[in-house]
């Protein structure tokens, strides 16, 4: 299955893009993320929300979505 | 001709929502990049009562975005010099400017006496606190952030809706997410969100038109992009912080510029190699430090002299009280230089302690 992660803020920093087409085969969006912090081991050390179907969601659920978002917390003003 | 006939006119808001706008009182925190524009939209609209809490000074670097500001307003505190920007603009309104911290201590208080609290804050120590005020005295929370290129705006706590813990439960520690004066920011930008801001105030008051509560919308300047990601409320969240509002004022804020951690005794600094102390205060302030190795650069200059602070030594930082020379390390940090320190003691104090200890000290 592809999946579009789509990364927010900081995050695009530590992906070097702001969007990409992943090759998947698991099932829940923590799965994913495994696969993400593999690719991007610093990744692992960032806050962020996943949203999937445009609706933040836990991470223990299964992907039902063709697009994830990986949305952190913004603090500038 | 009446000032607010753009809004009379309108069908969705006439005399009836005019009037609601001058009997409605709004809280700004933070004149800044993104309080500027949604303070002077409020102002502009006629929002009755306009509160703006900053503890912050005027810089030169601030101009960039923080549109109520001009160059004489360096140096001074941002939400006296918001209020008198504002007046202008508009002097038939009430404005209050708190020229002081929010802190646990004063947050629940002051949101008390108003119905809408705006976020244009730049940390998280600050936004998780006015979040969770917010929660204990049930008011709508107008929320802005930015980062670099992109904005994130919703509306918090609005008619049983979620609160900002309900999108991001953890705050990040200090210093993870860094912020516009650390990484940049397109002037711009704030600009846009801080209207965006005001535009749901002023909505919220009105009671017209779509409110952003239960969602966030993401703003990508570069593509001009829009996102809007659903929030659904986590009661457990809510009910943590209503549990915990007894002890809501007797938390101590982890500072924002963390001048806790960087402030010490003279003492420390007087039987130390390698360290630069500079004098702060202005030229004619009394006593001045005789026979003592101290340079001298008024804080009302000191942006302007920052070539003259040593950047491998550390800097033990004083003024008459203690109060002034935490700012100047705030600016310093601003401007990326480090290991810089705020003595506690003020001038007439340090003096007694050089003349106890030796170092330095010529004997006469």
């Amino acid at each position: 299955m592809k999946i579009k992660i789509k990364y927010f803020g900081m995050l695009t920093e530590v992906t070097s893009c702001e969007e990409e087409i992943i090759d998947f085969s698991g099932i829940l969006i923590s799965e994913l993320l495994e696969v993400l912090f593999i690719k991007y081991p610093n990744l692992k050390d960032k806050k962020f929300q996943v949203a999937q179907n445009n609706e933040l969601v836990p991470v223990n659920i299964k992907i039902s979505s063709q697009e994830i978002v990986l949305l952190p917390p913004f603090s500038g003003g | 001709m009446d000032r607010y006939n753009g809004h009379i006119i309108l069908s969705e808001i006439g005399h009836k929502g005019q009037e609601k706008l001058s009997k409605s009182k709004v809280l700004v925190v933070g004149a800044g990049g993104l309080g500027c524009p949604v303070l002077q939209y409020l102002a502009a609209a006629g929002i009755g009562t306009l509160g703006i809490i900053d503890y912050d000074i005027v810089e030169l670097s601030n101009l960039q975005r923080q549109i109520l500001f001009g160059t004489s307003s360096i140096g001074k505190n941002k939400a006296n010099e918001a209020k008198a920007k504002l007046q202008d603009l508009n002097q038939t309104i009430n404005i209050i400017a708190y020229p002081e911290q929010l802190t646990f201590q004063n947050a629940i208080e002051l949101f008390g006496q108003f119905d809408i609290i705006v976020d244009g804050t730049d940390n998280f120590e600050t936004r998780y606190l006015i979040n969770d005020a917010s929660v204990i005295t049930s008011k709508p929370l107008v929320f802005g952030a930015i980062y670099k290129f992109q904005g994130q705006l919703a509306v918090f706590n609005y008619n049983n809706g979620p609160s900002y813990r309900c999108a991001f439960p953890d705050k990040p520690e200090q210093g993870e997410v860094p912020n516009c004066s650390e990484v940049g920011v397109l002037g711009v930008l704030p600009g846009i969100i801080g209207t965006m801001m005001a535009n749901e105030v002023l909505k919220i008051v009105l009671g017209i038109g779509n409110i952003l509560s239960g969602e966030m919308l993401c703003y990508e300047a570069l593509s001009n992009q829009n996102k809007i990601i659903k929030i659904n409320r986590n009661e457990a969240e809510i009910e943590n912080i209503i549990l915990h509002k007894n002890d809501f004022q007797n938390q101590k804020m982890n500072k924002i510029c963390s001048p806790e951690d960087i402030e010490a005794s003279i003492e420390v600094f007087l039987n130390k190699q390698n360290v630069q102390f500079i004098d702060i205060r202005e030229m004619h302030e009394q006593p001045k430090i005789k026979n003592f190795n101290v340079i001298q650069i008024p804080l009302s200059v000191l942006e302007n002299q920052l070539d003259l602070i040593s950047r491998v030594e550390e800097k033990a930082i004083f003024c008459q009280s203690g109060i002034r020379s935490k700012t100047a390390v705030s600016i310093l940090k601003k401007h990326h230089i480090n290991n810089c320190y705020s003595i506690k003691e003020g001038a007439s104090e340090i003096i007694g302690y050089i003349n106890k200890s030796n170092k330095n000290v010529i004997h006469k």
